[in-house]
């Protein structure tokens, strides 16, 4: 019991200043293994950015559409590689991650630690939004630079757009991460959800251009409300709080079911 | 001063009743060995103190605190290996042992640890690439890292070769000599002989004896055993009559005599009397083992080989 006492006081009075707390540490060494595994940096980061430049050869796709309020469809097509190089983070490499993390006992191990498999937890999801900004900070500047497609000086509206849409692709990724037993699984069922997605963020058919039911269904999935509320704030306004709150909702929704479903081993 | 409290703990899954009602304290110092077959809620006891698991009834205290209430602070102070090592794939070695150190108030400086448990030539090693014995000492250097006051190892040495084995025991009792508590879970017999203070056998969730080892092995009344190579002229009903002497048997020059713990003594003295030089004289006394076959009645346990 002595012992736990002075510990205690311990920390409260020399705790040196300069070491980094268990979440940032965490945090850290995550980033390290993001990078060293190849699927977040090849897919995550790397895809969105040759889709860019593929998207951004196609002429067609610069001209005016008088259903975008007379922007081009590059105004979509920014936020669709966008989100889905965020999609393959939070969906698959992620899921993959987490569910090995678990298959293999980390989070179990990481449980009897003072740090917490919940920080790990809360780890992962500040690795995968910094390198969903870092992505996407990389996407707007060059779609700025090559194809004049204006910068998000609606930066607030922006940000939360890619703060909401990322919690709640890292809610679905828990749900998925939840219930896959193996890593393998994880992954499998991360790309099940990932192509329907991409379908209604318009990947394939620009949400304008879809049929009135597709366009209205795209807007309450995740990534066809992130992309409509994205493009807005290309060039300066702040996007829609209907999709905003479609976002919160899938957010909210899915980190609740995750929280009912994850186990811990 | 009782460090680790552990009363009528009970834990069902579904209908198979893992634990029943057990209970054992620790004191300071000690090293606590659970020892057990297969099964027997070795494993389900010791997730009950590190916090893993909640028992259905009964209690666990460790330095006072409760492993689910008192988890922030419990952390802190108990050292856990568990049965797997689990660390990401491609996590360096170094980084493993920084990272656990920045969970800790009071972090051991881990280089001297990585020295003693062998494992300095491979802190810059990943994970993946360890063999099974490294990855075994790094989760008992992540396990103490922390500077615990209690440390749950379990199945501290599966997998290790001998030499290792030994270091690895070396290790544990010097962190005991520091004033760690330690439990030890184990079926290697050995090690619970050669470590542990105490040791509670566990079978089918009850704890069926708990003592030191020696006196366990003495418990069974399983006697002493001589044996010795004798001339062929001589007679094994010379032995046969002594009061101390249970049996004598005797196959091609061996000859074998059981009997109470003063049979060797017996045994000498009529050799000594009738001129007979006993070649490979040699005394054989009840082990852990044998007390733990004769409590748990079982045989065949996979891990009794591995020593």
């Amino acid at each position: 019991m002595s012992a736990i006492t002075t510990a205690s006081t311990t920390t409260a009075s020399v705790r040196p200043a300069r070491r980094p707390s268990p979440l940032r540490r965490l945090a850290l060494t995550e980033a390290k293994l993001f990078v060293r595994e190849w699927i977040g940096p090849v897919w995550g980061m790397g895809l969105p950015l040759i889709l860019l430049v593929v998207f951004g050869s196609i002429g067609a796709l610069h001209q005016p559409m008088a259903s975008l309020g007379g922007r081009p469809l590059m105004y979509l097509y920014v936020p669709v590689v966008i989100f889905m190089g965020a999609a393959l983070i939070c969906l698959i490499a992620s899921t993959g991650t987490l569910a090995a993390y678990r298959e293999r006992g980390v989070l179990r191990r990481f449980g009897t630690t003072p740090a917490g498999a919940t920080r790990l937890l809360a780890a992962q999801l500040i690795v995968n939004l910094t390198m969903v900004l870092i992505m996407a900070a990389v996407i707007v500047v060059i779609a700025r630079l090559k194809y004049s497609v204006p910068l998000p000086t609606q930066f607030g509206g922006f940000i939360l757009t890619l703060l909401l849409a990322v919690m709640a692709l890292m809610g679905v990724g828990l749900c998925i991460a939840s219930v896959a037993k193996t890593s393998r699984i994880a992954q499998g069922l991360g790309a099940l959800c990932f192509y329907p997605m991409m379908f209604f963020s318009g990947l394939w058919l620009p949400i304008p251009q879809m049929s009135p039911v597709l366009q209205h269904i795209s807007h309450g999935t995740p990534l066809g409300a992130a992309v409509t509320a994205m493009a807005d704030t290309l060039g300066g306004r702040f996007p829609p709080l209907l999709y905003l709150g479609i976002l919160a909702g899938w957010a909210v929704a899915s980190g609740l079911l995750a929280r009912r479903l994850f186990r811990w081993e | 001063m009782s460090v680790i409290e552990v009363e009528h703990l009970s834990k069902a899954y579904g209908s198979t009743v893992a634990v029943d009602d057990l209970s054992f304290s620790v004191q300071e110092g000690e090293i606590f060995g659970i020892l057990g077959p297969n099964g027997a809620g070795k494993t389900t006891t010791v997730e009950c103190m590190q916090g893993l698991r909640a028992q259905d009834s009964g209690s666990v205290r460790i330095l006072g605190l409760d492993p689910h209430a008192d988890r922030d602070e419990l952390t802190q102070v108990l050292g856990v290996q568990l049965q797997e090592s689990a660390l990401p794939d491609k996590l360096f070695v170094s980084e493993a042992l920084d990272l656990y150190s920045s969970f800790y108030r009071d972090p051991v400086d881990w280089r001297p640890l990585v020295k003693t448990l062998g494992l300095d030539g491979k802190v810059s090693t990943m994970f993946k690439k360890l063999s099974g014995g490294q990855k075994q000492r790094l989760s008992i250097a992540l396990a103490l890292v922390g500077n615990p006051k209690v440390a749950v190892l379990d199945e501290l040495t599966t997998g290790l070769d001998p030499e290792a084995r030994r270091d690895t025991w070396d290790l544990i009792s010097g962190i005991r000599d520091r004033g760690v508590t330690i439990v030890l879970v184990t079926h290697f017999m050995e090690e619970a002989e050669h470590l542990c203070d105490r040791v509670a056998l566990v079978d089918s969730g009850r704890i069926v004896a708990l003592d030191t080892p020696a006196a366990l092995a003495e418990g069974i009344h399983a006697g002493m055993t001589v044996r010795f190579l004798a001339p062929a002229t001589f007679d094994p009903a010379l032995l046969s009559a002594l009061p101390d002497v249970t049996s004598v048997a005797r196959r091609g020059g061996t000859v074998t005599v059981t009997g109470n713990g003063n049979v060797l003594a017996a045994v000498t003295a009529v050799l000594a009397r009738h001129e007979i030089e006993p070649r490979q004289l040699r005394v054989e006394q009840a082990t852990l083992e044998d007390a733990f076959l004769a409590l748990t009645g079982r045989h065949g346990e996979p891990g009794n080989k591995e020593g």
